[in-house]
């Protein structure tokens, strides 16, 4: 048994908001380098060009690399033989997001109830992931999510006759239909099959892979492969104003499935596909 | 083509605009996302006054980031302006000249855009650092409890744009992506 402290949970997920808001991963960055080379659109280029320097900015002056700093999207897995001590991880977890937001200049995007709409003017409360596993560690991630990316995902339950066909029309479709909404040049996290909430959130965590790395499973790998480049030849391009750069990255997650089901979640990032990571 | 604009918009100069153009827009814009927009609706069909008078004036679709001390505002890039399309209508028909957002517009909002002479520009999106440096000054006019969605004045100098739709129709997101279309 390893005991980890709610201060020392509250301190990373701090730090998590702030470095996640301001720095992307070396994948991102190389994603981005990689494709001003080699996008055939002079618009397409020139935006690509502007994303890069918006890094360089948001690091060098401390300024988001997007207003929407989104809602703080967390996997924690927690090792089996930790215990947590001073409090609920739960609200760890929570006063390190409503503090990384408070004091890191980022925007306050939630609101308490979807219904009256009132913010909460903290951005707290998270969407936190939970998962059990062996050893001593606790495990956080950190993606916070913009909307005008997540509003063009989708969910598609197909049926077992839609077959690989179906999952990839569904795919193209959702990246079609996000086009400039989403700010693209994209990232596209795909679930594919367990249940409905299942997909929705393994097409969530797909996106906290780097971009730069294919499924394990060769078939999905292929799959992957195959899709980015229909994605790229959509011609919806950098910021939606034509090009050869849609996307950067398609990453699928697999799970068992129902006898009776085909499950597809499409969750849409743009290009600011932020995350952070600690153990502890 | 590269372009220097003013904002205000004279009619004249947003019909000398063309789908396609990289714009840079100086002067005095304003800020309206999700909730300042169905605030000025209802007060609009509760027969009130608007904060702002609309005519000849751009809305840029922007909720920013908390400034630093010292600075004028914090990351500020565009939001997706199709939440807005429910609005924007009316608002074109009391003369507002320019929206700045990213995204699709809605059939109703071209309408708007074509009847009135006004321009839909967008703004790179997910360039909240970078676009932040062309904001000069910032200043809370309107529903200040709204927080980031409240109305502000800006003043901005060279804030650079592309214009998506232009007064005649002319949509950039439709023969852009069609011209890479492989």
């Amino acid at each position: 048994m390893r005991t980890i402290s709610c201060e020392e949970i509250t301190a990373a997920v701090k730090e998590m908001c702030y470095e996640a808001c301001h720095y992307l991963t070396p994948d991102m960055k190389e994603a981005l380098v990689k494709a001003r080379e080699t996008e055939e659109s002079p618009v397409g280029k020139q935006i690509l060009s502007q994303l890069e320097e918006n890094l360089e900015i948001a690091g060098a002056d401390q300024i988001p690399i997007c207003q929407d700093t989104g809602m703080a999207v967390l996997f924690v897995k927690i090792g089996q033989d930790v215990h947590i001590e001073g409090g609920l991880l739960e609200d760890a977890i929570n006063k390190g997001v409503s503090l990384g937001y408070t004091d890191g200049y980022l925007r306050k995007s939630v609101v308490k109830c979807p219904i009256d709409r009132v913010n909460t003017k903290d951005n707290t409360p998270a969407v936190i992931h939970y998962q059990v596993v062996a050893g001593d560690k606790l495990h956080l991630t950190l993606a916070p999510k913009g909307f005008g990316s997540e509003n063009m995902s989708r969910v598609f339950m197909l049926k077992p006759a839609d077959g690989v066909e179906g999952i990839k029309n569904a795919i193209l479709t959702a990246v079609k239909d996000a086009g400039p909404n989403a700010c693209p040049p994209m990232v596209v996290g795909v679930g594919v099959g367990g249940t409905f909430e299942k997909c929705a959130i393994m097409a969530k965590e797909a996106l906290t892979r780097p971009v730069n790395q294919h499924s394990d499973i060769p078939y999905i790998k292929d799959m992957e492969i195959e899709l980015l480049e229909k994605i790229n030849a959509s011609g919806i391009g950098p910021g939606g104003l034509g090009g050869t750069t849609t996307a950067f990255a398609v990453n699928i997650n697999t799970y068992p499935t129902h006898i009776a089901g085909l499950p597809v979640a499409v969750n849409i990032c743009c290009h600011v596909n932020r995350h952070s990571v600690r153990e502890l | 083509m590269d372009k220097y604009i003013n904002a205000p918009l004279s009619k004249e100069d947003a019909a000398g605009l063309r789908a396609g153009d990289y714009v840079y827009i100086n002067g005095t814009i304003y800020t309206a996302r999700d909730a300042a927009h169905k605030r000025m609706y209802e007060a609009l069909e509760r027969g009130e006054k608007l904060p702002m008078d609309m005519e000849s004036n751009i809305i840029y679709y922007m909720g920013p980031s908390p400034a630093r001390e010292g600075r004028p505002i914090g990351s500020a890039g565009p939001t997706t302006a199709s939440r807005m399309d429910k609005y924007a209508p009316s608002l074109l028909d009391l003369g507002l000249r320019g929206m700045i957002g990213k995204g699709k517009r809605s059939q109703a909002v071209i309408d708007g855009i074509t009847r009135n002479g006004a321009v839909y520009f967008a703004a790179v999106g997910g360039a909240g650092a970078i676009l932040s440096k062309a904001i000069k000054s910032s200043e809370v006019i309107a529903y200040d409890d709204l927080g980031t969605e409240a109305i502000r004045k800006l003043e901005v100098e060279n804030f650079p744009v592309v214009v998506v739709i232009d007064s005649l129709g002319n949509n950039l997101y439709e023969t852009a992506v069609e011209q890479y279309r492989k």
